[in-house]
């Protein structure tokens, strides 16, 4: 029995929570399979053939899966996984994983273990509910288990050394009651959020948008990427794609900065494995201070701009 | 058109989470018990489309024991037509749910159903979608933005990167993000009116659906804790010990 992991890239580059999917997929005996979906004359096959420790690639081809919906993906892994003897598909719970994963479960009558953080035996995981204030221990009887993985808990798998064969496969017939008309990508020179070793995160205490330019400057310094609650995406002050939380992305950095943000569980549940914790919050009672490591009291226009200096010195 | 929308009665998002002793499972007695906050943004969509004329009925659906009857009236306060509970007493999972919905989606022959994206006990992230292949419907998640005109529904979603807009065509599933309104609150007259609108109880089995359960729960633990609380008194302080003591910054 083979582990299927969906692929999911972007202009030819496996994203880092796939190969974070990989680790877990190792960890779950058997074959590596990783199916990839490309538009014509993409690169990505030979890119996933060279992770370590996948055996084999499966590449479908199609121009609609340049933009792909989950009607689309879900068509072509379920033929995939009929021609196949699976015990298990996996992908990363990012919104790509999270959108198609539970299409195709629901097409082999699994139930989904959405994303995962250990797993214990082929059958058996540990997953977050509660925004993360209780762990579950769960084992799945379904045949072929349906799996999301949380980036953050597994260490993403090399990207170079493989050598995995490439097996061409046909994609299905394209879904059409679905079609991808538009996209407004937040454009950022900044490291990817999730994958970021450091991260300086702003709240609604930033106040506005235009307020946000001094987080930058000091994640400049940093090398760092920009986060946030979601009172401050809701408030305007930055993108949906910037927050962080429960429903939001999941982060674990070796250093997050908390600036202008109270603390609630649903935006914990998103930082809390970060390794070192910093806050900065002019309120002393603010619930973010019972989890950091560093928690620094004070009005954020004067500390943030001094923050900035001190790393010069 | 007519809209189906899915309310789950979750533990309210304010209430800190405690974690049973013997492991197995969360408090739940005592606990206070409101629909899911998605779920609320589900339905408020659904009463905006019926103010601008494009909805007809909206039909409330719980899956669950009585109890969520309490969490149907609040669908229905907020402008819900009227409600369906899909009674069992087995704990569901949302392939469960999906199937449930389904069956009742056959039935009703509704052109829109409406979910949350995520339910906030389980985190799943999973019934609207399963439903919608369950159906062989088109599916449309995590809608910061709904337009429908046409036979169609022209939806902004938020994904990792940014933002994309889909174009579906109905009957399809559409799953609600945070940003896709601001529900109202139930005014009193409304909670009023609300208790004689018609509720209908089905079961489980009436569907024809088997629940049974493919995950079993083994266990619920506490999360590892964190030992935060630390102080730094200034700028100076912090960095010489995010650089020094943890070590996440180079020397200077
Ligand atoms: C279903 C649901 C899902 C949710 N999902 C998420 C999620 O994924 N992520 C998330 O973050 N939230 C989420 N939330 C919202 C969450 O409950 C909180 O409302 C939110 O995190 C609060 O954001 P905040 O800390 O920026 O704002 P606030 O709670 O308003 O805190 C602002 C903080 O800024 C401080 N401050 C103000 N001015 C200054 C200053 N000049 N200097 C220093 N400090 C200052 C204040 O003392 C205060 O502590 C969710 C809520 C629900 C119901
Ligand atoms: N028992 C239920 N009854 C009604 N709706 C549900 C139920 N469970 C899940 N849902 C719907 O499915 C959404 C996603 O839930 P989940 O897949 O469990 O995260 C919720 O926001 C609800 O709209």
């Amino acid at each position: 029995m083979n582990v299927l992991v969906l692929a999911e890239h972007e202009q030819g580059t496996l994203a880092s929570a796939t190969l974070s999917a990989v680790t877990a997929a190792r960890a779950l005996g058997g074959d590596v399979v990783m199916l990839v979906l490309s538009a014509p004359g993409d690169a990505i096959a030979q890119a996933a053939a060279a992770v370590p420790g996948i055996a084999r690639v499966l590449h479908a081809e199609a121009p609609w899966f340049a933009q792909p919906t989950a009607e689309n993906v879900a068509a072509t892994a379920l033929d995939a996984i009929a021609r196949g003897q699976y015990s298990h598909v996996v992908a990363a719970a990012t919104s790509f994983g999270k959108n198609a994963m539970p299409r195709i479960a629901a097409k082999l009558d699994a139930a989904q273990v959405s994303d995962i953080t250990a797993i214990n035996a082929p059958d058996t995981f540990v997953r977050p509910i509660y925004a993360g204030n209780a762990f579950a221990t769960v084992r799945s009887s379904d045949p072929i288990k349906v799996v999301t993985v949380r980036a953050t808990a597994f260490d993403p798998a090399g990207a170079s050394g493989g050598q995995a064969s490439i097996d061409t496969i046909a994609a299905a017939p394209e879904v059409p009651a679905a079609k991808v008309v538009g996209q407004a990508r937040t454009k950022s020179a900044r490291p990817e959020l999730t994958s970021a070793r450091v991260v300086i995160s702003g709240g609604r205490g930033l106040g506005s948008g235009e307020n946000f330019k001094l987080l930058e400057a000091l994640a400049d310094k940093l090398n760092a990427a920009i986060g946030a609650s979601r009172a401050a995406v809701d408030a305007g002050y930055v993108p949906n794609d910037y927050q962080v939380g429960q429903t939001g992305k999941i982060v674990a950095p070796d250093l997050y900065v908390a600036i202008g943000i109270s603390g609630a569980i649903q935006h914990l549940a998103g930082m809390k494995d970060s390794k070192v914790i910093v806050a900065i919050n002019k309120d002393p009672e603010a619930p973010i201070f019972q989890i950091a490591d560093y928690g620094l009291v004070g009005d954020l226009f004067e500390v943030v701009p001094a923050l900035t200096a001190e790393l010069d010195r | 058109m007519k809209v189906l929308v899915c309310v789950k009665r979750v533990i309210d998002f304010n209430v800190k989470v405690r974690v049973r002793s013997d492991g197995s499972g969360v408090e739940t007695s005592n606990v206070k018990m409101s629909m899911n906050p998605f779920d609320e943004i589900a339905v408020e969509e659904a009463v905006r489309l019926r103010e601008r004329g494009i909805a007809s009925e909206i039909v409330a659906v719980s899956c669950g024991t009585a109890a969520c009857q309490e969490t149907l009236r609040a669908a229905l306060a907020l402008g819900a037509d009227r409600a369906v509970l899909v009674e069992t007493d087995t704990a569901l999972e949302p392939l469960a749910v999906a199937k449930l919905v389904a069956a009742l989606v056959r039935q009703e022959a509704p052109q829109l159903v409406i979910l949350g994206k995520q339910a906030i006990d389980d985190d799943a992230n999973q019934t609207g979608q399963m439903l919608a292949a369950l159906l062989d419907w088109p599916q449309a998640t995590f809608a910061s933005k709904l337009q429908i005109a046409d036979g169609k529904a022209d939806v902004t979603r938020e994904v990792d990167g940014g933002l994309e807009t889909v174009e579906v065509t109905l009957p399809a599933v559409v799953t609600t993000d945070l940003r896709l309104n601001e529900p109202r609150y139930a005014t009193l007259p409304n909670i009023m009116k609300a208790k004689k609108k018609p509720m209908q109880t089905l079961s489980a089995q009436s569907l024809g659906v088997d629940v049974t359960p493919h995950v079993t729960l083994i266990r619920v633990d506490e999360p590892a804790g964190r030992k935060g609380g630390g102080r730094v008194a200034d700028v100076k302080e912090l960095v010489a010990k995010l650089r020094n003591e943890a070590k996440v910054l180079p020397p200077a």
